[in-house]
């Protein structure tokens, strides 16, 4: 049974179909009067965040609560992290108190992973963030907010994506977003093109399992669900676009271009949404964008995942370690 | 003095032959040698080297005494087969003044283990700047030929032009660390599919491609002789290869790990792996062994860059870069080029010993193992097989990317002027 949740590139199809069913459960808890599961009563969850990431953040809180477990939050700052305690210390000391689960949003890649590999501690590790390597329970979020309004809430259990053709625009290159998304999509049978200016795209993507277009306009008409991305205006600082003007002519999303997009297609945001720049404020507020609903998808997603990792169901029918890569073929 | 006769040794890997060491110096090569009172040493078919030259060594004394010292740094080196090395300028002071230099000299011939020689930085504080007083390093007692801001790239053109012409004066060399600093912004491994995958910030190939074609022109041009450290990109030798065939006086080295480890290895996120510059695709692991054969990359230097536990014992962006290499690096070498035929054990010594002394200009080291020559000599049990146990080294660090690992080859004795530094495995 998978302890930890790293990657999406972890989850087999089977997973991310569970976790996904288990969600829609965990949606009709959020409709009750009483929004509380006893699932995790007596177990302990920490929120150790190195970055600050409110929304995320509340919504790994909100999850737990729901579930009824003890939850610490942890932020790094002002704390003796920014004394120069390292990670080790850090996670040993909060698992010494007695902790179950650790939720880690981290500044560098890969920092998650080294958590539930090094030996450090034995608690559950739930990425929830980390540099610009994964997000799993974004992607996973995003999957099921697609599957609803793409498949249909009780049509979609026990379903996948397959032939669902999904765009993602924006910066990839700093982004975790994309990287996750485009791991658990094609998990699920889903076709993914990416849209970007080369300079925001990874050298090396060519081996990722998805279509690659410097072309919106051309990507639009082919979309079942548009997914815009967050782009920090100092990236043009450091030469990746020129003017935040120029952007938002070739990769913003505005309503003429939302129109081109096929009536039932989607407009996606994880947030936060810079309106004006990757998206217009008349796309932003209009009926097609999900923005808000994956805010609240967030909770009962996250739910699922902590509820699937604690709570003792059977996971998943995977006997390989938590974090290694399905595209790795080393060992 | 003592006198040592070492039976049966396959000198440069040849046929056995007896060697007898008299003081200071190699008396006698030949068959059936037999000398009342010496010392026996049975080789039992083991090769006998010249005694190993480092070009690329990181002592760490003075300032990161907590990593390595003068003493413990030689002692690996005596473990691994070297009888001198090159220690680097990144120190804390920088060994950009002639006190420093000799210091660090000083305290290598006071330890006898290994010689010493230290490399002097060619800017002040390696800050790219200013010129280091590199004539005052090179005529203090510790005699630096090398120079190098290892660690840092000499990047401003100008400054490294002045730095080739400058040492021309006294034979002296520069060694450049080939990195251009905009294009290696908070890089953390080879740029490429992996990184793309994993997250982490690129160090594309260019880089340090640019570089080493920008220094062989300037070497070119104002007529001096440029070294390349760790060369680490199928690109980078095709521009050596290049500049070689124009004539240019360039040479360059290879690192073990470079030989040996590619960029998958980071899939683990375990920061033993993290090295500057970083490890790169099997593509390039494949070029530089190559390379190394036909002589395009003239060296093996080990950049042994020891650091304490914690600084590896951490997420990879905080981790420090570098890894321990001395005592590992001859097993690396016969496991990358002698057992896949890519080079015989005379080729080793010359990689490993007769031309990294000849670039570095280290008297009396890389010389042939023959009559009237010093006697620093290396015993190499090449038929052993063993995996890598880091508790074992003599360095203070344990930054190993080879724990665990199955490796050819133990160095059993070392002699450094005829004192034995290493006897059956076991330092003296």
């Amino acid at each position: 049974m998978q302890r930890h949740l790293i990657s999406a590139a972890d989850l087999t199809r089977d997973d991310a179909i569970q976790i996904l069913d288990t969600a829609e459960e965990m949606a009709r808890v959020a409709d009750r009067p009483i929004k509380k599961l006893p699932t995790l009563r007596g177990r302990t969850v920490v929120n150790l965040f190195f970055e600050d990431s409110t929304r995320t953040r509340i919504s790994f809180e909100a999850a737990e609560k729901r579930l009824s477990a003890d939850v610490i939050n942890f932020s790094a700052k002002g704390s003796s992290v920014s004394k120069g305690e390292s990670l080790k210390d850090t996670a040993q000391t909060l698992e010494a108190m007695g902790v179950d689960a650790v939720v880690i949003r981290h500044g560098a890649s890969g920092a998650p992973y080294r958590l539930a590999n090094s030996g450090w501690i034995d608690a559950a590790v739930i990425n929830a963030g980390d540099g610009t390597h994964q997000h799993p329970t974004q992607a996973l979020l995003d999957a099921f907010t697609m599957r609803r309004r793409l498949v249909g809430r009780d049509a979609g259990l026990g379903q996948d994506l397959a032939g669902k053709r999904i765009t993602i625009v924006g910066d990839i290159l700093h982004g975790r977003v994309a990287r996750s998304n485009v791991d658990l999509l094609h998990t699920l049978g889903a076709e993914v093109t990416l849209v970007a200016p080369p300079t925001l795209l990874p050298v090396g993507i060519e081996s990722w399992p998805c279509e690659i277009s410097y072309d919106l306009d051309a990507t639009l008409p082919k979309s079942d669900a548009v997914m815009m991305l967050r782009v920090q205006r100092e990236r043009m600082n450091a030469a990746f676009f020129p003017t935040e003007r120029e952007y938002s002519r070739r990769y913003g999303l505005d309503g003429d271009r939302m129109a081109r997009m096929p009536e039932h297609a989607i407009v996606m945001h994880p947030g936060p949404m810079v309106r004006g720049m990757e998206i217009t404020a008349e796309v932003a507020d209009s009926d097609r964008c999900t923005a808000i609903e994956q805010v609240a998808n967030g909770v009962s997603t996250r739910m699922a995942v902590l509820y699937l990792l604690l709570g003792g169901a059977v996971f998943d029918a995977k006997n390989a370690p938590a974090a290694t890569h399905t595209r790795t073929e080393e060992k | 003095m003592s006198k040592i006769l070492i039976r049966g040794a396959k000198v440069l890997g040849g046929e056995p032959q007896d060697v007898l060491i008299d003081g200071r110096t190699i008396a006698q090569v030949g068959a059936g040698l037999s000398v009342e009172g010496a010392e026996v040493v049975e080789a039992d078919g083991k090769v006998l080297l010249p005694g190993l030259v480092d070009l690329h060594t990181h002592l760490r004394e003075p300032g990161r005494e907590d990593s390595e010292t003068v003493l413990t740094g030689t002692r690996a080196a005596a473990s691994g087969g070297y009888t001198s090395v090159f220690a680097m300028a990144n120190t804390f002071p920088v060994a950009d003044t002639a006190g420093v230099v000799e210091q660090v000299y000083r305290l290598g011939q006071q330890h006898g283990y290994c010689d010493v020689q230290p490399i002097g930085a060619v800017t002040v504080g390696l800050e790219g700047r200013k010129l280091a007083e590199l004539g005052a390093m090179h005529e203090s007692a510790a005699g630096v030929t090398v120079f190098s801001d290892d660690g840092k790239c000499v990047d401003d053109a100008v400054i490294m032009r002045r730095a080739l012409e400058y040492v021309k004066a006294f034979g002296g060399v520069v060694a450049q660390h080939a990195q251009e600093p905009r294009l290696t912004e908070g890089a953390q491994m080879n740029e490429g599919v992996v990184s793309a995958e994993l997250g982490l910030g690129g160090w594309p190939a260019v880089a340090e491609e640019s570089i080493i074609a920008r220094d062989v022109l300037l070497a070119e041009h104002v007529g001096s002789r440029v070294h390349i450290c760790h060369l680490s990109t199928a690109g980078s030798v095709e521009i050596v290869r290049w500049a070689k065939s124009r004539g240019i006086d360039v040479t360059a080295e290879v690192t073990p790990h470079h030989l040996l480890l590619t960029d998958e290895l980071v899939r683990s996120y375990n920061p033993v792996y993290k090295v500057n510059p970083p490890l790169r695709t099997e593509r390039d692991v494949h070029a530089l062994r190559e390379a190394l054969a036909d002589g395009t990359i003239d060296i093996v230097a080990t950049d042994h860059a020891p650091h304490p536990h914690e600084d590896k014992d951490c997420e990879w962006a905080a981790a420090a870069m570098g890894m321990v290499g001395l005592e590992t690096a001859l097993s690396v070498v016969q496991a990358t080029m002698v057992d896949t035929g890519l080079l015989d054990w005379a080729g080793v010594a010359d990689r490993m010993s007769f031309k990294p002394a000849k670039i570095g200009r280290a008297a009396g080291h890389g010389r042939p193992v023959s009559a009237g020559e010093p006697a620093n000599l290396t015993l190499v049990d090449t038929a052993y097989r063993g995996s890598v146990d880091p508790a074992g080294f003599a360095s203070r660090s344990r930054n190993t990317p080879y724990e665990g690992r199955e490796l050819p080859g133990r160095v059993t004795h070392t002699w450094l002027r005829g004192k034995a530094t290493l006897v059956d495995g076991k330092l003296t």
